[in-house]
């Protein structure tokens, strides 16, 4: 029987199962939901990972432990600093290697940077998400200019292997020095533009805020970290809580959500959250670069490095959350097991606990605001 | 609290389900649980005053020759302490009770666990591969694992 407009007795009215992804342009690369909707309504959404497994902690046993740095870049692809920076810190913390205050401090201009440019691609991609183009210019506008930064600093674009265990591999000159200072101050002259652009914008508001709520309690049961644990109001950094590598040096503060626009937990909360931090990053790195010290850029290492019989576990706040590595060693120059924590992987599992009930589009922005790359997720 | 510290007051609690204390010539200290009694010390850990371990970070499954472990790491925002609680299982029969009605947040680290190294938990949801698919045979980091020589006629050369 044919359904026409006359006969609306006849249409169907059964839940539909419908594939979101893996080839969708706002799932952030290889992510398929399997979403069960009722109309307009999604009932439920299953996330399917691992398209883009790559088998890390299997390759990880078996090279050694320099080895395994330029794997950790391609975690996540889009802070490839910080991946390598806890990385690095792990192997330290169980060998005993004392590293230069100077490499620290090089780490964190480097860590923090990166952090602006992920958080810029958020900024820039989550536009795109709710139908903005235009944010989406600005934010790589400015990216590019971190990316030369780093690129002069490490001869890499997006995979830089700038941490080394011990140190970091290069020095910065005074060239690389002044066109960091540019940035900051180009970045605080562009910043309130993003606001005027995407942050007040009634349709981004009317599309993010008060969808996709996270409650404090359920971020820390589902272990969100980073700006989906402190959108939802908890005041939780580890560079404050448990500082590494030297930054309970410096003045910053941890921006939360408050529910400016909505509920405390929204997706506009998170997205703020971001902005907010990208102005903190740019006072660490201002604050890193005045107090500079002399000295080396990297510790003496073995060239062959053997840890000592235990196992570490070092966490980082990386632009996504708690990045962790979990070494055990058993005294061979490789490692027994190295294990990733990666932020993206909890933050995504609460997935279906937050789609209930909410409309199609909506899937979309909360996905977008809890920033996942699936090269972490996936590893 | 110090992880020695939370030990002697687990070891007070559950005798017979706490390892011995042991200080780590290097790296973080790590305390040994009967696989049988996980879910009781876990469930403890959560809710005894004092403790409150709300955030699970990382289940690590670990293959030790005759043994497979599961490796929790656990923290608490409120007390601001760590712990590290490892269950060692029998290779030929890997299987632990599920923490997943404790933190919802092992729902997938146990299904990585799974998929990675054949450990089973019981009362777990939805215990199925995770990062492979569905029909992958093996547990590739188990440490005897031989990489298959063809998947759904695609070789591997």
């Amino acid at each position: 029987m044919n359904s026409t407009l006359e006969q609306p007795e006849s249409l169907r009215t059964e839940e539909l199962l419908v594939n979101m992804g893996p080839q969708h342009p706002s799932t952030h690369g290889v992510l398929r939901l399997l979403i069960q909707t009722d109309g307009e309504l999604v009932r439920q959404a299953w996330p399917h990972i691992g398209f883009l497994h790559r088998c890390f902690e299997k390759i990880a046993e078996s090279v050694t432990y320099r080895q395994v740095v330029p794997y950790t870049d391609r975690l996540d692809y889009l802070a490839s600093m910080n991946n390598a920076l806890a990385y690095c810190l792990a192997v330290e913390k169980l060998a005993g290697f004392e590293v230069p205050e100077r490499a620290s401090y090089l780490r964190i201009i480097a860590a923090e940077l990166n952090r602006i440019a992920s958080h810029l691609v958020f900024f820039g991609c989550y536009g795109l998400d709710m139908g903005a183009f235009t944010p989406f210019l600005y934010g790589f506008r400015e990216r590019e200019l971190i990316l030369s930064i780093l690129e002069k600093l490490s001869g890499g674009r997006l995979l830089y292997h700038y941490p080394r265990i011990g140190g970091v591999a290069r020095d910065i000159d005074p060239q690389i020095a002044a066109e960091i200072q540019n940035f900051i101050k180009e970045m605080r002259r562009v910043w309130p533009e993003y606001n005027r652009l995407l942050s007040e914008n009634a349709i981004f508001i009317k599309r993010t805020a008060n969808v996709g709520v996270i409650t404090k309690e359920a971020a820390v049961a589902y272990g969100l970290t980073g700006p989906c644990l402190r959108g939802s109001g908890v005041a939780y950094d580890l560079r404050r809580a448990h500082p590494y590598s030297l930054y309970e040096r410096f003045d910053f503060e941890i921006p939360i959500g408050q529910g400016l626009k909505g509920t405390l937990g929204d997706c506009w909360d998170r997205y703020w959250v971001r902005l907010l931090e990208m102005l903190e990053s740019l006072k660490i790195i201002e604050q890193a670069l005045a107090g500079l010290p002399e000295g080396q850029i990297t510790a003496k290492v073995p060239p062959v490095i053997k840890l000592p019989e235990g196992e570490v576990y070092v966490g980082c706040e990386n632009p996504r959350g708690e990045l962790g590595f979990y070494i055990i060693s058993d005294g061979k120059p490789q490692a027994l097991r190295i294990k990733v924590r990666a932020p993206s992987f909890s933050n995504l599992s609460i997935t279906n606990a937050i789609v209930r009930d909410v409309l199609v589009a909506d899937v979309v922005a909360i996905i977008g605001s809890i920033d996942i790359v699936l090269g972490e997720i996936d590893r | 609290m110090t992880p020695a510290e939370i030990h002697s007051r687990l070891k007070e609690k559950f005798p017979s389900a706490v390892g011995e204390w042991q200080e780590p010539k290097a790296g973080d200290p790590c305390i040994l649980l009967e696989p049988q009694e996980l879910h009781e010390v876990c469930l403890f850990l959560k809710s005894e005053p004092g403790l409150e371990f709300d955030y699970l970070k990382l289940i690590t499954g670990v293959d030790r020759g005759d043994k497979l472990s599961s490796v929790y790491h656990l923290y608490s925002y409120k007390h601001q302490h760590a712990l590290v609680l490892r269950a060692d299982v029998e290779r030929a029969e890997p299987k632990l009770p599920s923490v997943a009605d404790i933190w919802p947040a092992a729902d997938w680290l146990e299904r990585e666990c799974f998929d990675m190294l054949g450990i089973v938990y019981q009362g777990h949801p939805d215990l199925r591969r995770i990062l492979l698919p569905l029909d992958w045979e093996g547990y590739p980091l188990r440490k005897d694992y031989k990489q298959p020589q063809s998947y759904h006629g695609i070789k591997n050369e």
